[in-house]
């Protein structure tokens, strides 16, 4: 008798928004992480006088390094917003069937609201 | 373990074609085949169904396929009502009872696959021993030290009743736990959602009294705390009913046995 196969899981199974967001937040924790390596830099040039700060401005300028930035700015709010639903989630509430969805579609317009406010107040 | 692709022996490969003859309503339905007693890799082959001389069920469908087409296709069934929790299987990327989906809530091609991330015995059967496995682990039954009444059962009220509501209802068809990312890379030890909400049936019962042994014996980084609340169950679930939520509960519960 040949090997047992094993079923085709990631390869089938269609995710439903409440699983996107959930690997989404995984890879925005993930992101986040590395992206402190950014956030220590902006603290370090701003702290190692007019030289160093200057030449970080001049880096932040760059498109490449100004994408990088809003994706943080984005995973940032997304993964608080997801890091909310999961203080809910910790309490017990928020498991009901039939708003699971739609709470998963708020979290998703709370992410870009939050960015689009912080872009404002960024260029205000 | 975290894999994402499938391992060589498993990926599947195009298969036969069986077209319907003079049929005027049409539905093309895929199916996943695997035959143990060959060493080729399964297959996905294609049916065409004539709507007109079929039920309206997934599973009459696929017993059209048995009985009419190809009677080498493999798939457990029983109740045809959704109470026994056989034909459990993927339908269009989601864990379903084949037969309490209608043919007509799909568009297009009805592609359907084994339980996922389970090793596969023939064509649509999963190997399920596992599974039952872990269910036999938790004690799912009840457990009390006191004396029975002589005079009869051991009465619940109402209310205390109310609480196996949206428990007992389950029937271990396993869609929910073969939905979950998590099951899927560490089903060795993480029990699942399905186990789970079994255990918290028991917890929930007003007649067990080993809510303590229940409780330390699911206090296991694994095997409750791999639930990362993805939702998958719940979404899948075939009886609506909420394994997230039952394992939130044991969470909770589980916080306040400590506390005490």
């Amino acid at each position: 008798m040949a090997r047992r196969p094993l079923s085709p899981h990631l390869q089938i199974y269609r995710l439903p928004l409440t699983g996107l967001i959930s690997i989404s937040h995984r890879i925005t924790g993930v992101c986040l992480s590395l992206g402190l390596i950014g956030v220590l830099y902006l603290l370090i040039s701003v702290a190692a006088g007019e030289a160093a700060y200057q030449a970080m401005q001049a880096v932040m300028g760059f498109w490449l390094v100004k994408l990088a930035y809003w994706g943080f700015v984005l995973a940032l709010f997304f993964h608080l917003c997801h890091g909310v639903r999961h203080l809910f989630w910790d309490a017990g509430k928020g498991f009901d069937r039939a708003t699971l969805q739609r709470l998963a579609m708020y979290e998703l317009v709370a992410t870009v609201v939050l960015t689009a406010l912080y872009c404002l107040g960024v260029n205000a | 373990m975290v894999e994402f692709s499938l391992p060589k022996n498993s990926q599947p490969k195009p298969g036969k074609h069986y077209p319907a003859q003079g049929a005027k309503r049409v539905r093309r339905v895929e199916v996943y085949r695997w035959n143990p007693d060959s060493d080729e890799n399964p297959r996905i082959d294609s049916y065409e169904i004539d709507l007109d001389d079929c039920g309206p069920m997934v599973l009459d469908a696929i017993l059209k396929i048995k009985n009419q087409i190809d009677s080498s296709l493999a798939f457990r069934r029983s109740c045809r009502e959704g109470v026994c929790g056989s034909c459990a299987m993927n339908i269009n990327g989601k864990n379903t009872l084949a037969c309490t989906q209608a043919i007509a809530d799909y568009s297009g091609t009805i592609k359907i696959f084994p339980l996922p991330h389970m090793a596969v015995v023939k064509d649509l059967v999963a190997d399920m021993s596992h599974f039952f496995e872990q269910y036999a682990s938790i004690q799912p039954w009840l457990t009390n030290q006191t004396t029975a009444p002589t005079d009869g059962e051991r009465l619940q009220s109402p209310e205390q009743r109310a609480k196996l509501d949206g428990l007992y209802e389950c029937v271990l068809c396993a869609c929910c736990s073969t939905s979950c990312p998590s099951y899927w890379w560490n089903s060795e030890r993480y029990l699942g959602p399905a186990v789970l909400l079994q255990a918290y049936r028991w917890l929930a019962d007003s007649r067990d009294d080993a809510d303590q042994q229940r409780l330390e014996q699911l206090n296991d980084a694994f095997k409750l705390y791999r639930c990362h609340t993805i939702m998958n169950c719940t979404d899948t679930c075939p009886k609506g009913l909420n394994p997230a939520k039952a394992i939130a509960e044991i969470k909770q519960q589980l916080l306040k046995h400590e506390r005490d």
